[in-house]
């Protein structure tokens, strides 16, 4: 065993000479600046349905985080997939006697009774994310995010001009009603359209599935990917499958911007995820401190954003500090 | 009749002849199935699923679990990508950093399930947890985000990608090599299995730990060198996934640890431990690999997937459990692979009594 681990260390040392494509060394902290947490004296529950490991909602997550920062306000941030489990954090967060919350209506029927006790309580609720349809109904104040079958209806209605017949609607979370909502907004404006059920915890899954898919029909035109990873998955499986389907996806991350770029992916449907932890923390604070009342009781819409080649070379940099 | 019997009595049969209608079946209802392009992306699909089932089906034989073994593959990827991208370093240094780091996760497993006594079961169900946590918490501290960075460009990645990424077109088919080192894998299993004495080891403290520690097999170590065996393949895909997709997701490999465990099962390991083999198991992965494919092949919707998956388990346990009758109701019948572990007289020479 000894010498084994002799032989490793030394073969580790050597190495460990320094070689290029890692972290850029001279990169600087993007926070910057900030109040002191709580200087304003408000806290504000944050709680979402967020899966962890998700890119898209540490987005959300670091949006939230840096408008707490902005405001001073102390962010208490929870999550939980589970329906139940989100709604009994709601529930603490008004036991608790927080001065706002924020959170996701994305089961709104199993998180109305939480959402109601925080009005008797007297605590403003505003919803982001999921729940435009009823989040007036739950007794939030505001609402801030994208229109999901809007989102997937604009996109359908841009592969539409370009001609296209048969596109391939990639859902990768089994039961998951906003990506049904895309996926059947993308068929309003596109007949045709059709849905496939992926593993989206398993890249290789995901590739081979989609491999599978192109290989036994090729009339499918485009491929419409609801979240990044997995359009990055899409091309693999199109290579594989020698496919020459053109590829959309929802949501950004740096690596699908660099494709943007280079022609790989045609554009990106971006529902701007920080804005969205962003507004909501920040509308609660002028709420609380000035009686705002952000959009006069209607939905603010945070997307869709198209990002495609013609704005690629502004937005690339965002992506790259994790804010787009 | 005997011989009937006996060959009824083989772990692998049920799973085989499953392996063999499902096949069939597709080949007849999909029309792109038939095609050696579609069969090696359903061989490809199965050597993901099936390196680590290898590892996991001999851990089963030897009456133990791994939960862990899912998201282990994403902590050996981060591990090594996120080491090197952080420093610089040559990914050589980051992959021999990994495969320490997922050895020492196998012995601690092992470790623990011996020494504390607590079944395995929910050992590995702690170290599930601890590494689906530290995977999220690692990355977001070293790289700001919850995916690991693009590690293309760092020195040793070429490399690296040939040896576990590499693939090559026959046709209008892909080999990926992952499916050699299945089938490497697969075979030096079943050679242990059946002809080293480690083999005799593994049935036997699978089947009854107590008998196999009298007649001096060294229990602990067999046992913690079979997690270890776990870990070491889960480190295997985790760099086949780093070297083909370039970057992971913290959040993944989550349920792969029941693959593991189905592909084992219907290829006719017993939960129970003590019985199996290292071809059922691969069997299992292939039947895996052709399910969740075909279905696409065919055109249906892959929603149903599970369900089919399912009724697919129930079955072959259901088969298991009437060939284990069979073959415990036909003494003289049994596959000396697969009978009820035996004293085994191999073990009882110098090693005796020393765990």
């Amino acid at each position: 065993m000894r010498p084994f681990l002799a032989v490793a260390a030394v073969a580790v040392l050597a190495l460990a000479a320094c070689s290029g494509g890692g972290r850029d060394a001279t990169k600087t902290d993007s926070g910057g600046g900030g109040n002191a947490a709580g200087s304003s004296g408000f806290t504000v529950a944050f709680v979402t349905h967020e899966t962890p490991g998700d890119t898209f909602w540490d987005k959300v997550r670091a949006g939230a985080e840096q408008a707490a920062k902005d405001t001073g306000v102390t962010l208490k941030y929870s999550n939980d997939p589970d329906a139940a489990k989100q709604a009994q954090l709601i529930q603490s967060a008004v036991d608790a006697k927080v001065n706002g919350i924020a959170t996701t209506l994305v089961t709104p029927d199993a998180l109305a009774g939480a959402v109601k006790s925080a009005s008797t309580a007297g605590i403003p609720v505003v919803g982001l994310n999921a729940g435009i349809d009823q989040y007036q109904k739950l007794g939030a104040l505001m609402y801030f995010g994208s229109d999901e079958s809007l989102a997937g209806t604009s996109l359908g209605r841009r592969i539409a001009g370009e001609g296209v017949k048969h596109p391939l609607c990639v859902i990768h979370q089994t039961g998951s009603v906003s990506l049904e909502a895309r996926c059947a907004g993308v068929k309003s404006a596109v007949p045709g359209t059709e849905n496939i059920q992926v593993n989206g915890a398993d890249d290789s899954a995901v590739t081979t599935t989609l491999q599978a898919k192109l290989a036994q029909d090729k009339s499918i035109d485009y491929v419409v990917a609801l979240n990044a990873q997995v359009a990055l998955d899409v091309l693999n499986a199109e290579q594989q499958a020698s496919s020459r389907a053109k590829l959309a996806t929802f949501d950004l991350n740096p690596d699908i911007a660099k494709k943007i770029k280079d022609g790989q992916v045609e554009f990106a449907v971006d529902q701007q995820p920080y804005v969205q932890g962003y507004l909501a923390v920040t509308s609660l604070y002028l709420y609380l401190k000035n009686g705002n009342d952000i959009g006069g009781g209607k939905p603010v819409l945070t997307g869709p954003s198209f990002v495609d080649q013609g704005n690629i070379d502004k937005i690339l940099p965002f992506t790259e500090k994790n804010t787009r | 009749m005997r011989r009937f019997l006996r060959l009824l009595a083989r772990p692998e049969l049920g799973a085989l002849v499953a392996a063999v209608v499902i096949f069939g079946f597709f080949l007849a209802v999909a029309p792109s199935f038939r095609s050696f392009a579609a069969f090696s992306t359903v061989l490809y699909q199965s050597s993901t699923i099936g390196i680590v089932a290898v590892g996991v089906g001999l851990l089963m034989i030897g009456g133990e679990f791994d939960l862990s073994a899912g998201v282990i593959t994403i902590s050996a990827g981060l591990v090594n990508s996120m080491f090197c991208w952080y420093l610089g370093v040559n990914l050589w240094a980051g992959a021999a950093l990994s495969l320490a780091f997922c050895l020492l996760v196998g012995f601690l497993n092992g470790w623990l399930v011996m020494r504390t006594g607590i079944p395995s079961f929910l050992v590995t169900l702690g170290t599930f947890f601890v590494l689906q946590g530290a995977n999220l918490g690692v990355t977001k501290l070293v790289t700001g985000s919850v995916s690991s960075r693009d590690i293309s460009a760092i020195d040793g990645f070429t490399s690296l990608r040939a040896v576990f990424a590499w693939s090559f077109a026959l046709g209008a088919a892909t080999v990926w090599i992952t499916v050699l080192w299945w089938a490497l894998f697969v075979a030096l299993a079943a050679w242990t299995l059946q002809r080293a004495r480690a083999g005799n080891w593994i049935y036997a403290v699978g089947g009854a730990a107590d008998s196999a520690r009298a007649v001096g097999v060294p229990v602990v170590r067999t046992k913690i060198a079979l997690f270890m065996t776990v870990s070491f393949l889960g480190w295997f895909v985790g760099m086949h996934l780093l070297y083909r997709f370039n970057t992971l997701q913290a959040g993944n490999g989550v349920g792969n640890e029941f693959l593991y465990i189905i592909a084992a099962v219907v290829g006719g390991t017993l939960l129970t431990g003590g019985f199996g083999n290292a071809f059922g198991v691969a069997i299992g992965a292939f039947i895996f690999g052709t399910t969740s494919l075909g279905i696409v092949y065919a055109g249906w919707d892959p929603n149903w997937f599970k369900a089919f998956l399912g009724v697919m388990l129930l079955l072959a346990v259901l088969v298991n459990t009437y060939v284990k009758r069979l073959s415990s109701s036909a003494p003289a019948a049994a596959a000396p692979a697969a009978g009820p572990p035996t004293p085994v007289p191999a073990a009882s020479g110098k090693e005796g009594g020393r765990d």
